[in-house]
């Protein structure tokens, strides 16, 4: 998994790109934390950019899950946008909607994180 | 091994109700509009191609599993109202002369896995022996408390059958019944035991009533140990994953896709998916089941698991 960040205003933008499965996903998580600790009701709200990620398993949930977790205890904002179609299919499998905000697109997302 | 579902529901029994009954009859009516449907052979043949969501029903008993190896002795996981159907099958079997030594294996003592026992007909029959055994120390005071008089009208002392509690240690192997039983401590409120039984090369788990906190790495190792290899695992997939980790975090039940992950990684042959939700209806459940085999689908490795649900009065032989 390669994490591109950039910056938007205020938003961190991280491109993810290749496969979040059972090899990837510590490192992932590692290279994820450092982002979500800025993700704090005063820090930077977290966009992150799925159109790279081609296959996500069940440990790669797992890091999901976490993530969500430890950014609703900072009271930060996270958006999920641009799922490829067999990533959404597993969030949808999992109604990950009940734990993130997926957006269809990019800009949907940077709106939700700016209101 | 031959595993019988006597009751699959979780937390509280529930009935297919009229207006379920109703959308199943115009389900399967409005599908026969236009078809030649003359013969009993015709409607059965039509019948099979309709979905169980529309020709049966997932039952609304709680939990209680039948475990056969073909001895005389009866197994039995859980004592939810389930028992009842199975106490009457088993009576049209043996009938009441034939005194029956019956093995109960206890997940915890919460309502719906302990209610089915006063309507567990061998315990009225003087000769019948019925062992319950469980990892809770507190197991005797349960099931004598549930037949106080305020709750229940025959008190437990009244009870004709022999009763006997047998308290069993987490992780110690034991011989009973002609098994290899041994426990595993699961995430629950006031705890829960899963129990694994091996015969003749085979092995069952039935762990219910677990939940599987996201971050317990130590404890997630343990339970795919205590699945390693089975040929089925009876699974508590109560949630959806999301649920079981937002609104439903800390209730104490799992999710499909912690089944399919934690039975992937223990090389388990078959997930049965079981404690249903209460508040799910038949084509809910049969929605679950489809999407669950997707996500095995698209995260399967190198090993696969077949995933089924289970029904009240499903059988399956490994
Ligand atoms: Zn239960
Ligand atoms: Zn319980």
């Amino acid at each position: 998994m390669d994490i591109a960040s950039r910056q938007d205003g205020s938003i961190r933008i991280l491109k993810l790109t290749g496969r979040l499965d059972q090899a990837s996903a510590d490192n992932f998580h590692k290279a994820l934390i450092p982002h979500l600790d800025d993700c704090s009701a005063t820090g930077n709200p977290l966009l992150l950019d799925f159109s790279g990620v081609e296959y996500i398993s069940s440990v790669g949930l797992r890091v999901m899950i976490l993530a969500a977790k430890q950014v609703k205890v900072q009271n930060g904002k996270v958006a999920i946008a641009n799922l490829t179609p067999i990533v959404a299919e597993v969030f949808q499998i999992g109604r990950f909607n009940l734990v993130f905000q997926v957006f269809q697109n990019y800009d949907d997302a940077v709106r939700f994180l700016n209101q | 091994m031959k595993i019988k579902f006597w009751g699959t529901r979780g937390s509280i029994p529930v009935s297919v109700t009229a207006t379920n009954i109703r959308e199943k009859l115009v389900a399967a009516l409005s599908g026969a509009i236009g078809r030649q449907l003359t013969t009993d052979a015709d409607i059965n043949d039509y019948l099979n191609t309709l979905g169980f969501e529309v020709t049966g029903t997932f039952g609304g008993h709680s939990s209680c599993v039948q475990i056969d190896i073909g001895t005389e002795d009866h197994i039995i996981c859980d004592m939810g109202s389930g028992a009842r159907p199975l106490a009457q099958s088993l009576l049209t079997r043996f009938g009441p002369a034939r005194p029956q030594t019956y093995h109960v294996f206890m997940s915890h003592l919460h309502w719906d896995h302990i209610m089915g026992f006063p309507f567990f007909t061998p315990v009225y029959i003087p000769g019948n022996r019925i062992i319950i055994h469980s990892c809770h120390a507190e197991v005797e005071r349960a099931f004598r408390r549930q037949q106080d008089p305020i709750s229940f009208p025959v008190e437990f002392d009244q009870l004709a059958a022999r009763i006997e509690f047998e308290i069993l240690q987490p992780g110690q192997v034991y011989a009973i019944a002609g098994m290899k039983v041994s426990a595993q401590k699961q995430h629950h409120s006031g705890d829960s035991y899963g129990w694994r039984f091996e015969h003749g090369g085979q092995a069952v788990v039935y762990s219910t009533d677990s939940e599987h906190p996201v971050d317990d790495i130590a404890g997630q190792a343990a339970i795919v140990e205590f699945f390693r290899g089975a040929d089925a695992v009876i699974f508590d997939a109560m949630y959806s994953l999301a649920e079981a980790v937002s609104v439903k975090a800390d209730w104490g039940h799992s999710s499909n896709i912690v089944g399919v992950e934690l039975c992937q990684q223990a090389k388990v042959k078959r997930l049965l998916m079981f404690h249903h939700e209460p508040a799910y209806c038949d084509g809910k459940l049969t929605q679950l089941l489809a999407e669950t085999r997707r996500f095995e689908e698209i995260t399967r490795e190198d090993h696969r698991v077949e995933v089924l649900t289970t029904w009240d009065g499903m059988e399956l032989e490994l």
